[in-house]
Parts: structure tokens; C-alpha cells; sequence
């Protein structure tokens, strides 16, 4: 188990982020006038261009007076010239294909991802915290399941089975992947973003977002709550279709059941669609 | 502690008839400390008249601070001659370079590789040291105290402080006051605003009450908004810096390639103006003592 897991997050430096997002910062990196707001955004809705950029500022090579937290942050910090070479250099590593032996739906999991990165936001919003830490939130919500692309990519004909245990056995994912890897995909996403000096709420949230019960934490009931609102309305799909009770920090305050819950959101796909806007163009 | 100009050009070296007065060499500034350490700042095409004058200190023993790796910030390094002798001792500092993911040595001795220079960086004499430094890493020489923090040009940039026996300095490098990307209405734009205002009020500590700023003016206000982004300040960008920080002087470096000594007078003329702080244009010679 310890070397998949070893083995796993050496082969991961070596990742490349989702086509989209990759055509995308080679156009806006090839134009002298693009609007550096685009580039923001774009590598904000690719979980593997975000982490491999806050990976590389906060690298402790490099050392930074203070963390960087989110790419509007890092480019006050260190300048847009230099997030954009830094976007560019990740996009030089090729596409993560679109499809692979698992059979895993690459382009609904980045959906499903940004949904949830996207409600978790919206939560957030309501809850009036402040747009400094509803990015955490955001970012919390894109990269929680980063460690099934990083099995879908790298051990696909194992998560292919995976896959067909949670569709003939109606397991939970997590569950299959424990059976198959030892491990499932909370750690291995936790254990990333160790590796990438993420701060440490965001890690127990990646950790713990199948398990929102294990301690009191408003963002893991938020990223939790907002995954299953991305399955229940369907925008992507992550492995699974299995809706997870929803906490009741987020019941108590937006409703008794799931559609009350999300009735009290407003309109979730406008907001979904706004933030899919960036990398389809 | 003594500071000395030996180049105030921005981008490209520019000898010739109208940059006689104040210099044609791209940046380099000499600090001579109170025990007689020298550090340079910089190393453009000034470091190579500063070398001549220091063939008299040999063995020579110095440290060299790099802002950044613009060409017109180390073109000159090649050209140190102390580099060439043998028993010379040179620290080198500077930042690591993220995108390359590789150290100040090594970006810097790509401009000796074959194809750009004869001599190898492996053949140097001199006892050559690279040192990579993280953001507010202090170097101490002797009776002197370097730090670092990084500032706004589109490579990082290091801005240097320097105290000595009570008396400071502190060289922004290129650097353009940061402006907020985001419209007013747009999603980020109070988020980016505070985020401005955390990164200001960190440098304006950092700098609080130097003796000296010497800052990167090189565009007038009309001439800034087509060059907004290249990463550079403007005359009153500076001077609101030095008030700002209180500063007790202010220098302005790194002059437009193709602005004329008479040009540059005038604008001396309309700084002499300022009550608040001695404002001086700085020209190749120019020495502060502190
Ligand atoms: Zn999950
Ligand atoms: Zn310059």
C-alpha cells in the first residue's frame, strides 16, 4: 500500500492539467494583450494547473515570506508575468487525455469537480464569509477528488475495477478503492496536498469529505453538502451516483432536506455555467 | 556607510552625446560599508568601470546582490574582471528562479555558455560562491545587514535594504506600484483591493524611515499609461514612496534609454520643487555618504 501510494505521488509531479485549460493559457500566453483576469480564471477551474501553481510558489526552494492561498493572491505576490510563465511551463507537459482504460469520464469529473468547487462557493457567499477564505472553499470543493484522476490516469485498468465493484456492488467509491488500492481517494488527495503545502483546513477537508462527521468543521459540511448537490443535479459525474447525507450544520441552516437545501442556493447552474464559461471558450 | 552610482540606465545601455552628464551604463550601485566591505547592487554595464576601480583592492573579497535577471541588471557580470583572478573571493546572491525551477548560479552562468560568451563559468579563477536567498533572508556583512522582499516587475525582484551602524538604504530594483486588475464590479475586485493593501503595507514596513531610497522612475505620467504593466515606476510613483515611508532622501535610477540630459535636468528642475524630502536624479559618480 505505502508504495502505490509513494509511487502515485512521485508520478504525479509529472501530470499534465486538462486540455481545456491547457489550449487555453497557450492562447492567452501567446497574446500580449490578454486580460490577465483570464488567465486567473483559468487556472482557477483546472484542479491539476491550481495545485502544480500553488505547488511551485509556496515550494520551499523558493520561500515566500507567506503562504499563497489562491492564484489572485500569488499574482500580487509575485506578479502575473511570472504565474503566467509559471501556467506555462504546466501546459508545456502535454494534456491529460480525455479518456483512458478505466473508462473514467475525464470531462464530466473536471464538471463535476467544478460544480462542486462552485456551490461550495456559494455557500460560502450566503454564509457571508469573507471572499479571502470562500476561495478555500472553492478550492476545497475543486480539488476534493483530485485523487481519482490521479487513479483514473495512472492505475486505470485497477480503477476501471473500482468502478464496476461500486456499479454491481453499489459500494461506495471510497469503499471500492479501499478494496482495490488499500487506499481510496481522500488520502491520496489529502496526502497531495501535504506534498504541495497546502494549508492544513484544506487537507482535512480533502481528507474528510465522506467522513463530514468525524469532527466539527463548517467547510467540510460545505464541501460535503455541495458534492451532493453536484450528484443530485447531475452536472458531471465523479464515479459515483450515490447521494450522502447531508450535514446538519448545513440542514439547520438551509433547509430540512436536499431540495430545500439547494431551493435555498438560487440558480445553481447559472453560477455553474458562468464558471464553465473560462475553459470552454 | 558610502553609496556609489556607477550605472543609472533602464533596459539597454546608451552611450552618446545627449547621456554624457548622466550616464549611459545600465544599473549597478556600490555600497562601500563603515568597515570597508563592498557590496554591489546590480551588475549592468556600470559594474565593469566599477571593476577597474577596484583592481586596487586586490585581493578583492565582495558581495554582489542581483534584483533580478533582466539583461540590463547582469549583462555586465561577464565583464567583472575580479572574476577572472585568481585569490578574489565573490559572493553572488540573488532569487530562485521558479519557472526554470533552477537557482541564481545556474541562471546566471547561462549567459556565459558558448554560444554567448568564450569563457566558461566552470573556467573562472576567481573563488565564485551563488547563493539563493528566500524572501527576507538577512546576509550579514561584517558590520553590514542585507534583506530581501520581493517587489513588482514582470520577473521577481528583489528589493535590497541594507543598515549599517544605524544608517539604512534600500534599493527597489524595478518596480511598478501594483494596480488592481479587476473593474470595480467585478467578483475579485475588493478581494484584490485588500489584497494590494496587505502587500503595500508589508513593503512600507519593510522600508519604514531608510536614510536612502534609491527607486526605478523610469517613465514621466504621461508617458506611464502606455507602459503600464512593464513593470516600472513613474517620478511621482517614487516620490509617493518616499513620503509614504518617510523616507530622509530619495534617488531616482534606471532612466529611459532615450532620455537626454537635458531632459533629465528639467525634470530635476520641477523635483527641486518638493519640500518634503531631497529628491535627486542620479547620474554615473554620484556618491552619498552616510
Ligand atoms: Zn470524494
Ligand atoms: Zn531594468
Amino acid at each position: 500500500m505505502d508504495t502505490i501510494r509513494k509511487d502515485l505521488i512521485q508520478s504525479v509531479e509529472k501530470m499534465p492539467a486538462f486540455p481545456q485549460s491547457v489550449h487555453r493559457v497557450i492562447e492567452l500566453t501567446s497574446d500580449i494583450n490578454s486580460d490577465p483576469r483570464d488567465l486567473v480564471k483559468v487556472i482557477e477551474h483546472d484542479p491539476v494547473l491550481i495545485t502544480k501553481i500553488l505547488k511551485m510558489v509556496n515550494s520551499p526552494y523558493f520561500g515566500l515570506a507567506e503562504k499563497i492561498t489562491s492564484v489572485n493572491h500569488a499574482v500580487v505576490y509575485i506578479g502575473i508575468n511570472t504565474v503566467k510563465n509559471l501556467a506555462l511551463s504546466t501546459a508545456t507537459l502535454g494534456v491529460l487525455p480525455r479518456t483512458n482504460n478505466a473508462g473514467f469520464d475525464m470531462d464530466a469529473f473536471l464538471l463535476h469537480s467544478l460544480s462542486t468547487a462552485t456551490i461550495a462557493r456559494l455557500f460560502a457567499r450566503r454564509l457571508k464569509i469573507q471572499e479571502r477564505d470562500a476561495f478555500d472553499f472553492f478550492l476545497s470543493g475543486l480539488l476534493h477528488d483530485f485523487g481519482k484522476v490521479v487513479f483514473a490516469h495512472f492505475l486505470p485498468n485497477d480503477f476501471k475495477q473500482v468502478l464496476q465493484i461500486v456499479k454491481e456492488e453499489g459500494l461506495p467509491l471510497y469503499e471500492a478503492e479501499q478494496r482495490i488500492f488499500m487506499t481510496d481517494h481522500a488520502q491520496i488527495g489529502s496526502l497531495l496536498g501535504e506534498k504541495w503545502n497546502l494549508p492544513t483546513h484544506l487537507i482535512t477537508c480533502i481528507k474528510d469529505h465522506h467522513h463530514h462527521d468525524r469532527k466539527e468543521s463548517l467547510i467540510i459540511d460545505v464541501v460535503s453538502a455541495a458534492d451532493q448537490i453536484s450528484k443530485e443535479l447531475k452536472i458531471g459525474f465523479g464515479g459515483e451516483n450515490r447521494i450522502e447525507t447531508i450535514p446538519d450544520a448545513i440542514m439547520d441552516r438551509f433547509g430540512a432536506n436536499l431540495q430545500a437545501v439547494i431551493d435555498s442556493l438560487g440558480d445553481i447552474n447559472a453560477e455553474t455555467e458562468k464558471a464553465l464559461v473560462f475553459i470552454q471558450k | 556607510m558610502k553609496i556609489r552610482f556607477w550605472g543609472v540606465r533602464g533596459s539597454i545601455p546608451s552611450p552618446g552625446s545627449k547621456t554624457v552628464r548622466y550616464g549611459g551604463n545600465t544599473t549597478c550601485i556600490e555600497v562601500e560599508t563603515d568597515d570597508g566591505e563592498t557590496i554591489i547592487l546590480d551588475a549592468g554595464t556600470g559594474i565593469h568601470p566599477l571593476s577597474q576601480s577596484l583592481l586596487k583592492k586586490l585581493p578583492l573579497s565582495c558581495s554582489i546582490f542581483i534584483t533580478h535577471t533582466h539583461w540590463d541588471h547582469i549583462q555586465g557580470l561577464p565583464f567583472f574582471v575580479p572574476i577572472f583572478i585568481p585569490g578574489n573571493q565573490i559572493r553572488i546572491y540573488g532569487a530562485f528562479d521558479p519557472v526554470l525551477q533552477k537557482d541564481i548560479g545556474d541562471v546566471l552562468s547561462r549567459q556565459m555558455e558558448y554560444c554567448y560568451f568564450p569563457v566558461r563559468e566552470a573556467e573562472l579563477k576567481a573563488d565564485i560562491k551563488y547563493n539563493s536567498l528566500h524572501e527576507r533572508q538577512p546576509v550579514e556583512i561584517g558590520s553590514a545587514r542585507v534583506t530581501n522582499i520581493f517587489m513588482n516587475h514582470p520577473v521577481l525582484t528583489f528589493g535590497y535594504r541594507i543598515d549599517c551602524n544605524g544608517k539604512s538604504m534600500f534599493f527597489t530594483g524595478d518596480n511598478e506600484k501594483l494596480y488592481n486588475i479587476y473593474q470595480p464590479g467585478d467578483d475579485y475586485y475588493t478581494e484584490y483591493e485588500n489584497q494590494i493593501s496587505r502587500k503595500n503595507a508589508l513593503l512600507d514596513d519593510f522600508i519604514r524611515g531608510v536614510d536612502v531610497l534609491i527607486a526605478d522612475s523610469a517613465y514621466t505620467e504621461q508617458e506611464y499609461p502606455a507602459k503600464k504593466g512593464w513593470g516600472h515606476g513613474t517620478y511621482n510613483s517614487c516620490v509617493d514612496m518616499a513620503k509614504n515611508i518617510g523616507a530622509k532622501a530619495l534617488y531616482l535610477t534606471h532612466h529611459e534609454p532615450l532620455r537626454s540630459d537635458d531632459e533629465l535636468d528639467g525634470i530635476q528642475k520641477q523635483l527641486n520643487a518638493i519640500e518634503a524630502l531631497p529628491v535627486c536624479i542620479a547620474y554615473e559618480g554620484l556618491e552619498i555618504t552616510l
